[in-house]
């Protein structure tokens, strides 16, 4: 789709003119919002990384997770456990003390600086997309089957920080923190500067994965979606694309999730749960999968819809959630992306006619 | 080169739950040469090229590649870049990729994960692209996408791409189903070109074909070897005859 769109839509030119127009939105959006809406846009714009991390996954390859919420979770994590290290300061993080421990955990160490949680909150995520795609992809596994063990993964990661209280701040999650390397997370200043730190972050993610995409490497990603065994016969090893893809995809949510806490100052189980990464399934199917600015679209409008829906309608505004996701995968299975496409199409079609009416006409053809 | 075996299948028996599709069969093959494969339903012809490019496991027996290269050991892909291309019954392309696209990642490259990131089209590998579009007759469908052509230029696609996958032994399972007759001379033509210098298996039911194009036929039955000739003296046997007419039994009515 993408793909068409490119080859329609504009030339190499053309699209360095979207990229510019897209980053100039992005430069002036604090202009006119006020610091509560730019800190939502901020988490939007987080969210959209994440998904266009799992458009690469699942709308280029052909793989379906639903254990993404986990990836985002643990990249929070990395950055709550520096955050709360900085908070309190070199004492104990309060809910270690209220559980009776007496001494830092070994694993919380390197979260002390904030260079190894950033580097962590990447590779954490990715070292267990590794470790669960050497075992499923290198042994077939995929389809339905994948997917499933990605839903367990969620259950075992949400039950065991919930579990493991006093390491992890269980239900409660990881939060009462209000610094980021001195400087303070409530200040105006601060949430400008992140929030221009998360739009880069979703500008550089998007270049990167269009460099992806269009390399012979995505190439290889959508035959694996097309027919994994003939890609095989080829003397292509499908499973270290997909590993590849999927290490990439969870790094991005690891990335986004780092961004997201930076946002709202809390991270806890229920926001890498199984509901989180489903819902991150829907931004992209809804945005319009196999299409990255589908998919970046689709998590910055559903979030945006859920805000305004809930601020206006308190009482009823799943119930608009709701019939949102019913239409959308009713009237238009390739998402908003996929009915721009169409649009696009139709309307050169109509102008192309236009055009060639008159022609018609001076011919001496009659109008019908 | 000539004279010397590209492929020795010893032995080798494929068995499903039991049931043994291949038992015992023997096939040697030189390194150039078109060699047809033929025999009944459920001969296990199928199945015997499955095993060579490594889709099933052999359960006995052995099958060496080159120099003693055991494939019975080897993942699909491994055997893909040792040189072995495979062609299925029914066309197996990318129907989302473009038949440009479809082309390029057939073509005979490294195939890891680093060197595709970086993979760029050379200038002699554009060329070598566009005269594979010509040779299999899609020049100016290049950016069409693979899933809207139709059955006879996907036939085609496959066979451009894996004549750019430049196997040493290419295994073909009936590549003129489903074509014209023009198109099936075409193949036929084509097939007897390119076997100049590597091998070439081919199963194939259409004895027309067969008989206009083979030099080499083995003629398999209940997955075991039955004989191995000219065209001329297959149709001359008797035992080929009778499995394939079910002769003796009539005349033992």
């Amino acid at each position: 789709m993408t793909q068409w769109m490119i080859k329609t839509g504009a030339s190499r030119y053309g699209l360095a003119m979207w990229y510019f127009l897209a980053a100039a939105l992005l430069l002036a959006a604090p202009l006119f919002t006020s610091d509560f809406r730019l800190n939502l846009l901020a988490k939007f714009l987080a969210f959209a990384i994440a998904a266009v991390g799992l458009d690469l996954l699942w709308g280029y390859t052909g793989i379906l997770s639903l254990g993404h919420g986990v990836f985002f979770g643990l990249g929070g994590y990395a950055m709550a456990m520096h955050l709360k290290l900085q908070a309190s300061g070199g004492r104990l993080p309060d809910f270690m003390d209220w559980s009776g421990l007496t001494k830092l955990p070994w694993f919380w160490m390197p979260f002390q600086s904030f260079g190894g949680a950033v580097l962590l909150g990447m590779a954490i995520p990715a070292a267990v997309a590794l470790f669960l795609g050497f075992f499923t992809f290198r042994n077939r596994i995929r389809g339905v089957y994948f997917t499933i063990l990605t839903q367990a993964l969620v259950i075992i990661s949400v039950t065991l920080i919930t579990g493991q209280q006093a390491f992890t701040g269980g239900t409660n999650g990881i939060t009462g923190y209000g610094q980021i390397l001195g400087h303070s997370l409530a200040a105006p200043e601060t949430k400008l500067a992140l929030y221009y730190v998360t739009a880069g972050v979703l500008l550089a993610t998007f270049v990167l994965a269009r460099i992806v995409v269009k390399s012979r490497f995505g190439k290889v990603l959508r035959a694996i979606r097309d027919g994994e065994n003939r890609v095989r016969f080829l003397g292509y090893d499908p499973s270290r694309y997909q590993m590849g893809v999927f290490v990439l995809s969870a790094t991005l949510s690891g990335i986004a999730g780092m961004l997201f806490v930076l946002h709202v100052g809390i991270i806890s189980p229920s926001m890498m749960g199984i509901v989180p990464s489903i819902e991150m399934v829907l931004w992209v199917a809804i945005g319009g999968r196999g299409t990255l600015i589908g998919a970046a679209l689709g998590a910055l409008l559903l979030n945006g819809a859920k805000s305004a829906f809930s601020e206006s309608y308190p009482d009823i505004w799943l119930f608009f959630m709701g019939a949102l996701f019913i239409v959308t995968t009713v009237f238009l299975p390739r998402g908003i992306a996929g009915l721009a496409v169409d649009g696009w199409r139709k309307a050169r079609r109509i102008v192309r006619r236009r055009k060639e009416v008159p022609e018609h006409e001076r011919k001496g053809y009659s109008a019908v | 080169m000539s004279g010397k075996a590209i492929l020795q299948c010893k032995d080798v028996t494929v068995s499903f739950d039991g049931f043994k599709a291949v038992q015992g069969m023997n096939l040697s093959l030189e390194a150039s040469g078109l060699r047809f494969l033929i025999g009944p339903n459920g001969a296990g012809k199928t199945t015997l090229l499955d095993a060579i490019c490594g889709k099933v496991k052999p359960s006995g027996g052995s099958i060496l590649y080159r120099d003693g290269i055991d494939l019975a050991r080897r993942k699909e892909h491994q055997i893909a870049e040792l040189g072995i291309g495979r062609k299925f019954q029914a066309p197996s392309i990318f129907p989302t990729l473009t038949v440009e696209e479809n082309l390029e990642l057939a073509m005979k490259q490294k195939r890891g994960i680093l060197a595709t990131l970086r993979a760029k089209l050379a200038a002699a590998e554009r060329e070598r692209l566009a005269a594979q579009l010509e040779t299999v007759g899609l020049a100016g469908r290049q950016r069409a996408r693979a899933g809207s052509l139709s059955h006879g230029e996907k036939q085609w696609l496959e066979i451009g791409m894996l004549l750019l996958q430049e196997p040493s032994l290419l295994l073909l399972d009936e590549p003129a189903a489903g074509m014209t007759d023009r198109e099936t001379e075409k193949t036929g033509e084509l097939l007897q070109e390119i076997a100049k210098d590597r091998a070439v298996v081919v199963v194939e039911h259409d004895m027309e074909f067969v008989r206009n194009f083979a030099s080499l036929v083995t003629v398999m039955h209940e997955g075991r070897l039955l004989m191995e000739g000219t065209m001329d003296q297959v149709q001359a046997d008797d035992r080929v005859a009778e499995v394939y007419l079910g002769k003796r039994r009539e005349a033992a009515c």
